[in-house]
């Protein structure tokens, strides 16, 4: 879907932390608000260091007082983004988008299923009062480590009441997603907001329930991978290069900022444009994007450099690079 | 951003007639979105932004396939909730791939569309349009696609028939017309203009439609405007001193001229019209006939109105700061366009009006 996004001038107006590492931040802008329909985001211009970057948070509630409220997760790994956003207080100038969406919810379903991991909360929270105010059946299922990083749960509870139920893998509780699906009435829809893990899981129970393929709708961040995210060396023969990822950036972006040309787009694991060819690796490949198939994923032939990463250790691959005749 | 708006989006509009659209793509603009209108083999309508996620190629140039329809460019597919289902070349489908799918409802013989937020759509917003059905009323109709003009010229005729006296002179021009006051009433969402000509000589189509020579007639013309697009005139004559003024029609023939205007863009639109009738019901010559009547190869009634509508958007658009001026005449077509205001003020950002959700 085509969208025109708009940067404005903005100021940060209020923050809490929701959970002691996820904090709820309250942006104001100039000029005309434009309100953000459920599962869409903002972009939010940032300092990472010398170095102007942007990130994407997906916008909490319908925010019927013109405020767009974020919730950004610190991460001690993080490329920078949360880091500088937990660095601001209230008052400080911000850059941020006007709202854009890649995870629209359709109305007039005649039954949703919404799943959430962790942070993944934020566009599902929003989704779920949406549909709540539309008066239509669905469920809401919030996946957390630990019942402390359940963000925004009791404030949806008080909304939704029973709509809404908690899995906590510290108790030991996990999402059975073959089972929650055989519960969604048919033509209804499957939204799911979470890690990578999860996703797999879900795109694999809804193909198995043989399901039309549009009716599962996902939104992932890149920053989750089935192992720790740490720095790594990645090293290109063709070019007798060799870059250090450190953990706060993406492969992508180190490559970039080493000069090596690249092409690339969506860089959230989508598109498949920035792929390159596995020659040699010596850790494991955490493969974090939505582009590859499973099996793909599984020979390691190649990677998304935008959001998959080696779990420790390096990694030898190939670039489009040739040269002139 | 700073253009003034000239219609709501979020309001069912005609994109076209029921009979039209087919198990193939049909390209229709409906207030400056592009569509692709299709039929699923249940029979269902569709109607799909009509153009491809990937490199914008409209949609409408692929073709249908089952129920999907195919890019006629790279081959990706997209369902009938503009999901897209293939990628060439790929295993897996970039989950934001997506084409808006619009609101689609299909009643009284006409499709439908809701172009702006789709949470909003809701059907029983449809506007009152049953006379169209085929069945109390009959007539066949027809359209003009992209008339080269804004859609609310096409009110401001119809919300104002002392027009029918110059530009229709012959037919069911009649002096009387403008010799009658009328009466002007609205409510949140319409507007009625009531004109009752009593006593007069009934103009020749009319005459010969009621089919009692020398009578005198009483003539009523009452129009009403459901915001923002959709227009039943209530038309007729009885024999005078009948009783129709007070509800009784039974010594008369009555029509409706129906219009669901549609804008295409701000100075183009898509004039579906008709004309029914409850008189001589079973006779299809005399429906070929009135159809025939109002288009004829460009030579029909509607045409009159077609040429004077495109020529005064052209001298709109040759005068761009020259204001209309008002008469009395025009207070049916000034309480639609408040109605219409009223309901683009509505979706303005930062309007109190506004209803919800954001529309785009």
């Amino acid at each position: 879907m085509a969208e025109t996004i708009e940067w404005r001038a903005a100021r940060l107006a209020a923050a809490r932390d929701l959970t002691p590492d996820i904090r709820l931040i309250e942006i104001e802008t100039d000029g005309a608000f434009v309100p953000p329909a459920p599962g869409s985001h903002i972009n939010v211009a940032v300092q990472i260091g010398e170095r102007a970057d942007r990130r994407s948070y997906s916008v909490v509630g319908p925010c019927q007082d013109g405020r767009y409220r974020i919730a950004v997760k610190r991460l001690p790994e993080s490329r920078g983004g949360s880091a500088y956003m937990w660095s601001l207080a209230p008052g400080a100038r911000l850059t941020v988008s006007t709202p854009g969406n890649h995870f629209a919810l359709s109305p007039h379903r005649p039954d949703y299923l919404l799943v959430a991991g962790g942070i993944g909360i934020t566009p599902i929270y929003s989704m779920a009062l949406a549909l709540q105010e539309a008066g239509v059946p669905f469920r809401v299922l919030y996946g957390a480590r630990g019942r402390a990083d359940l963000a925004l749960a009791d404030d949806l509870a008080e909304r939704i009441g029973g709509r809404l139920e908690c899995f906590v893998s510290d108790e030991g509780r996990r999402i059975g997603f073959a089972a929650e699906i055989e519960r969604l009435a048919p033509g209804g829809e499957l939204y799911v907001c979470g890690p990578i893990g999860m996703l797999e899981d879900a795109k694999s129970a809804w193909a198995a329930s043989g399901r039309p393929v549009g009716g599962l709708r996902f939104e992932t961040f890149g920053s989750s991978g089935r192992f720790a995210t740490k720095g790594f060396t990645v090293r290109i023969p063709r070019l007798g290069r060799e870059i250090d990822v450190p953990a706060n950036a993406s492969m992508l972006d180190a490559l970039e900022a080493a000069g090596v040309e690249m092409i690339s787009d969506c860089r959230r694991g989508e598109c498949g444009l920035c792929a390159l060819t596995i020659l040699d690796k010596d850790g494991i490949v955490d493969h974090r994007d939505v582009f590859f198939s499973d099996e793909e994923k599984a020979s390691d032939a190649k990677l998304c450099t935008c959001v998959s990463r080696v779990a420790g250790g390096s990694i030898t691959v190939d670039t489009a690079d040739r040269m002139a005749p | 951003m700073t253009e003034t708006k000239t219609f709501p989006l979020n309001a069912w509009y005609a994109a076209a007639w029921g009979h039209e659209v087919k198990r193939d793509l049909t390209a229709r603009t409906v207030c400056g979105k592009d569509m692709v209108l299709y039929r699923k083999g249940d029979g269902t309508a569709v109607a799909l932004e009509d153009a491809c996620w990937h490199r914008l190629l409209p949609l409408s140039m692929g073709h249908l396939r089952g129920d999907e329809v195919v890019c006629g460019y790279h081959g990706l597919v997209f369902d009938a909730g503009g999901r897209c289902t293939y990628m060439p070349a790929q295993k897996t489908i970039n989950p934001s791939a997506c084409v808006r799918a619009f609101p689609v409802v299909e009643r009284h013989r006409m499709i439908w569309v809701w172009p702006g937020d789709p949470a909003l759509a809701d059907p029983a917003k449809m506007p009152d349009f049953h006379w169209n059905d085929g069945t109390e009323w009959i007539g066949e109709g027809g359209t003009f696609y992209s008339m080269k003009c804004d859609y609310r010229l096409v009110i401001d005729n119809l919300m104002d028939l002392t027009h029918e006296t110059y530009v229709h002179a012959g037919s069911i021009g009649d002096d009387a017309i403008t010799a009658t006051p009328f009466d002007v009433t609205h409510t949140d969402r319409s507007a009625t203009l009531t004109r009752w000509m009593i006593d007069i000589e009934p103009p020749p189509f009319w005459e010969k439609q009621l089919g009692r020579p020398g009578s005198r007639v009483d003539r009523w013309q009452i129009i009403t405007f459901q915001a923002p697009t959709i227009i039943s005139g209530d038309v007729g004559v009885a024999v005078h001193g009948t009783g129709a003024p007070d509800g009784d029609r039974r010594q008369g023939v009555n029509g409706h001229f129906l219009a669901a205007i549609t804008p295409e863009t701000a100075t183009t639109c898509h004039y579906h019209w008709n004309f029914v009738r409850t008189f001589h019901k079973e006779d299809a010559a005399l429906t070929a006939t009135l159809t025939k009547a109002h288009v004829n190869d460009g030579k029909g009634l509607y045409d009159q109105d077609f040429e004077v509508l495109e020529a005064q958007q052209k001298a709109i658009d040759r005068n761009p700061r020259m204001p209309f001026y008002n008469l009395n005449i025009d207070a049916g077509a000034l309480w639609a366009r408040r109605l219409i205001d009223h309901m683009i003020e509505a979706e303005s950002p930062g309007s109190a009006f506004r209803p919800g959700v954001a529309a785009e």
